[in-house]
């Protein structure tokens, strides 16, 4: 079933290109250069389509992979690959990204031509990082993808956007640097074993000793902690995400925080076993405390995006959580099925919460574009002036705060129901999500959409034009489709989360 | 008589450096005889002669080390390839300066002069095969480097900048000759292969040779900036024209760098226990130094100047590791900070105008709206400099911190990076005016089309160095073996 020719090249350089074109195409032929952005993105989601129908959901090696010499001298390699685990990620990048250009269409005046280029060169680098099977290409990628979102957040981005991409840049700059010394390290040990190599699979297979891999574990958490974000080193998103123009804010919800789950599963837990497995309380802590106690912080918020952005961070503490459950299941009781079950609900909660938080970053750009306003209290009764939004709006909310039938349960449901098996009390303050989710998510709807009219610019309100009903409409669809039938989503992850449980139980000492 | 002492010496390999000195005799004496007017013939007639000594040098180019001179003059693969670099870096010097002496009314032939002998300085140093001749080459170059500095006699600011410099330089050069004098005194020999054996029969732990080392080490530090021996570099790179910031800090950087290999590396590598530990702390403290006082500066070539000083950290990082990785790493280095540098200043060059010297990061201030492909070419260097990928510098960074975490010493790899971070921040800063502010007029750009194209290329070679740097890399290794 596998293709003949290099899909995810194509899939990396192919918006890229489109990205330089644009540059040099500049301002003044925007007209087309709209249009161009929109065929490259569809064109490559249309493209990325093929990786589902010709996975082979049999086996959890590497498929599509593609393997050219890049520098010899570190024996580093330009390597492509997926498997059960970076496919629906790539897929949800090259989903969400043709919605944020037709999002943009009219909204952005100033420098377009700038902006959607960011995306697209933003969206290749990002397949780019799914992909990667060559720790030092992953890495080149992993911070390249910085500089168009500070490029984005810094030039589109609200009032105080030059603190917020600063403090963006620096923070997760700070968090991967340390990452950049731990695969330099674990170079080094390929070669003492005689075979020198970048290759992901080779550092999963290299015997590393316990302090060693407490160190490394360290540095990986710390790179993906902060780009999940976890708590204590959230706080940057709230920031980058209030600030951001409403195609970064949902990149970085959607798209960019995953990585930090994507690290977990591709680098800490197999690399590191029995370091994760002596620390998983620490991050089994981190991530309850930031489902209950940023739960809590989301509820007092003035600001929509900003409550978005902190239910978002409570959201991806069950990714953390459903990751390092498995540790703590197969030390307790050896429950190989729950371990898996906990990887799968990260798994579906991280294409979930793609799903709905950009749609919800794409709601308060609706408003956001008709009022100038992201307070709460700007708003009130819409409603009555924007009923079709309302509608959208208000299934989204209960998406987000885990309704059965849409996405969120479905990977909310697999932490907590594989917590139980862990431990009553992880399931307990994990479910605390169901209630506070629900309390801060609807009482945003409530104050917002429902009520009477509240002011003179909600009176004036339009509703949703033929461009926002498109994005929301096929986010919607895609939310209710994931929740009804997230079977094909599960199948195509079982082999590679079966192996990396297999991976975790085996010791590296 | 004449004859066997002539092939003796083996001139034929030191041909370059003869070429030099007879096109340095010629340009010189022609400018003598120019009007104002015509000073365009010593610009053209010095960008000739580094065509003629890149192409001696490729002609009588190398495959392994030979001596001349009695061993005082070495060629070797390495010594070519750094010298095409250095005239590869004086003709971008000269190209990019051209334009902004003219409208300073300083288009004489003194900047070129001085910058072929510096030049001939850095050819000397390259291919030194004893401590003598390493001096030689420092002193030529200083002393060219001094005068270019105060070339602008109506400058006050660069006189006094001319003046720190010397004076400083001068008891720089006294301590490296101290130094090589009581290295001399205990092995009795001033040729480096001669010195190899010498110290190890000497015994490298003897206190004497280490006492000698520690001013040696100084007079390095010195030549390289790196703190504490930094003092002058601020206020050179503020108070001297930018043509000749450009140039002190660009090419003399591979002097710097050659002379720490020939000396330490290639003399004194029997002692690179006492010398690893030295330049751990400079290395760390340039790191440390450069990177935060460079967060504090509102002028940009001031602020370049601290963010040399921490490169030279990064380089000495490289040397440290006293391995042939190392070496390879820091050469890797020196070569894509001096691509980087060259393309900063000559930014600055560029943006320059009539009584406006584009010295000050604010004056960089909405050049995305003015110039998007030279903001980008500026963006570019900066991320590059940073060390953020996809840009040559990540590379360089790459290759030090390999070195070093294979000689085992992984916590200063991880001070390394987190210092990077802090130097992300003022690279940042750059590309914040640039993109997110608006610009302050609406002039446009006006450097002249061999500028602009020259720059462009700088831009493109950061990023394409950057997505494919084997073969700079391999260029290194095939070298440096």
């Amino acid at each position: 079933m596998q293709l003949t020719w290099p899909i995810l090249s194509v899939l990396i350089w192919l918006p890229i290109a489109a990205g330089v074109a644009l540059l040099i195409l500049g301002d003044r032929g925007i007209a087309f250069g709209r249009w161009l952005a929109l065929g490259a993105t569809v064109l490559t989601f249309a493209i990325s389509t093929q990786l589902y129908t010709h996975f082979d959901m049999t086996t959890a090696d590497m498929q599509f992979v593609e393997k050219l010499p890049w520098i010899t001298a570190f024996n580093s390699w330009y390597g492509l690959g997926v498997d059960g685990i970076a496919m629906p990620l790539i897929i949800l990048t090259t989903f969400i990204t043709p919605l944020v250009v037709i999002a943009a269409w009219t909204v952005i005046e100033k420098r377009p031509a700038q902006y959607y280029a960011s995306f697209l060169i933003l969206e290749g680098l990002m397949v780019g990082v799914f992909a990667a099977t060559d720790a030092l290409l992953f890495y080149v990628l992993w911070e390249a993808m910085l500089i168009p979102m500070f490029i984005i957040i810094g030039v589109w981005g609200g009032a105080r956007r030059v603190y917020a991409t600063l403090k963006f840049f620096l923070y997760t700059f700070l968090g991967s640097v340390l990452m950049l010394v731990s695969l330099i390290y674990m170079y080094m040990q390929t070669c003492d074993a005689g075979q020198c190599s970048y290759a992901i699979a080779d550092f999963q297979e290299l015997p590393l000793a316990l302090n060693a891999q407490l160190l490394i574990f360290m540095s990986f958490m710390l790179a993906f902690a902060v780009k999940v974000p976890m708590w204590p080193v959230h706080t940057w998103l709230p920031d980058a995400h209030v600030e951001a123009p409403t195609g970064g804010s949902v990149i970085l919800a959607a798209i960019m925080l995953k990585m930090g789950g994507y690290g977990f599963l591709r680098f800490s837990l197999p690399i590191t076993p029995d370091a994760s497995a002596q620390l998983d309380w620490l991050v089994i802590s981190l991530s309850l405390i930031a489902v209950v106690y940023i739960g809590f912080v989301a509820l007092v918020q003035q600001d929509m995006k900003k409550l978005i952005a902190y239910s978002s961070i409570a959201h991806m503490g069950f990714v953390t959580l459903g990751s390092f459950l498995a540790f703590d299941l197969l030390q307790v009781n050896g429950d190989v099925r729950g371990a898996a079950m906990g990887i799968d609900g990260a798994m579906v909660q991280m294409i979930s919460h793609g799903l709905i938080s950009g749609a919800m970053f794409f709601c308060v750009g609706v408003l956001y574009d008709r009022v100038h306003s992201r307070e709460i209290s700007a708003y009130g009764g819409v409603v009555n002036t924007m009923p079709v939004f309302a509608a959208f709006a208000v299934l989204f909310a209960l998406a987000n705060s885990g309704l059965p039938a849409t996405s969120g349960f479905v990977g909310e449901f697999l932490v907590i129901i594989a917590s139980f098996r862990a431990d009553f009390w992880y399931a307990f303050l994990a479910a605390v999500t169901l209630i506070l989710g629900a309390a801060y998510t609807l009482w945003l709807v409530k104050r917002v959409v429902f009520g009477a009219v509240a002011n003179d610019d909600v009176a004036a309100l339009k509703d949703l034009n033929g461009r926002e009903f498109v994005v929301l409409g096929i986010l919607a669809a895609a939310v209710l489709l994931l929740g009804l039938w997230p079977a094909p989503l599960l199948d195509v992850m079982r082999p590679t989360v079966e192996h990396l449980v297999q991976q975790i139980t085996e010791s590296k000492l | 008589m004449s004859e066997p002492l002539l092939s003796s010496l083996n001139l034929s390999v030191a041909s370059a450096e003869i070429f030099m000195v007879c096109a340095i005799c010629v340009v010189l004496l022609v400018d003598v005889f120019l009007s104002d007017r015509s000073r365009w013939v010593t610009y053209a007639l010095s960008l000739l002669s580094l065509v003629g000594a890149a192409i001696v040098t490729v002609k009588t180019g190398v495959s392994a080390r030979e001596t001349a001179l009695e061993g005082a003059y070495v060629a070797d693969p390495m010594g070519d390839v750094l010298k095409l670099f250095a005239y590869g870096t004086v003709a971008v010097a000269f190209m990019y300066s051209h334009d902004y002496l003219r409208r300073r009314g300083l288009f004489k032939g003194e900047y070129f002069l001085l910058g072929l002998t510096a030049l001939l300085g850095i050819m000397v140093m390259i291919s030194a095969g004893s401590l003598l001749t390493v001096y030689l080459g420092v002193e030529l170059l200083s002393l060219s480097l001094y005068a270019m500095v105060a070339f602008d006699r109506d400058s006050g600011v660069a006189a006094e900048s001319a003046m720190k410099y010397f004076v400083l330089g001068a008891i720089a050069s006294g301590t490296l000759l101290y130094g090589f004098s009581i290295v001399y005194g205990l092995t009795g020999t001033l040729q480096l292969d001669e010195l190899v054996l010498a110290v190890r029969e000497v015994g490298p732990d003897r206190i004497g040779l280490i006492f000698g080392l520690a001013f040696i080490i100084a007079g390095i530090a010195f030549k390289f900036g790196a703190v504490p021996f930094h003092m002058w570099v601020p206020d050179v790179y503020h108070g001297a024209p930018t043509p000749v910031t450009l140039f002190i800090g660009t090419a003399p950087k591979i002097a710097s760098y050659v002379l720490a290999i020939r000396v330490l590396a290639e003399g004194l590598d029997a002692m690179v226990a006492s010398w690893q530990s030295m330049l751990i702390a400079l290395a760390v403290l340039s790191m440390i130094i450069g990177n935060v006082v460079a967060i504090a500066q509102t002028n940009l070539k001031r602020m370049l100047a601290y963010s040399t000083i921490s490169h030279v950290g990064f380089i000495l990082l490289g040397i440290l590791a006293g391995t042939g990785d190392g070496y390879r790493a820091a050469m890797f280095y020196t070569l894509a900070y001096v691509i980087m540098a060259i393309g900063s200043f000559g930014m600055i060059l560029l943006l320059s105008r009539e009584g406006f010297e584009a010295d000050r990061i604010e004056d960089f201030r909405g050049l995305n709206r003015k110039s998007p492909w030279f903001a980008a070419v500026m963006m570019m260097l900066m991320f590059s400099t940073a060390g953020v990928p996809p840009f040559v510098g990540f590379w360089a960074k790459l290759a030090v911190l390999g070195a070093v975490v294979d000689v085992g010493l992984v916590w200063l790899a991880a001070v390394a990076v987190l210092l990077s971070v802090v130097a992300a921040f003022y690279y940042l800063r750059v590309i914040k005016v640039m993109y997110f502010d608006e610009p302050a007029d609406s002039l446009a750009v006006e450097g002249g089309g061999v500028v602009r194209a020259l720059l462009t290329v700088n831009g493109l070679a950061v990023l394409i160095l950057g997505i494919f740097p084997g073969a700079l890399i391999d260029l290194c290794a095939r070298v440096l073996p």
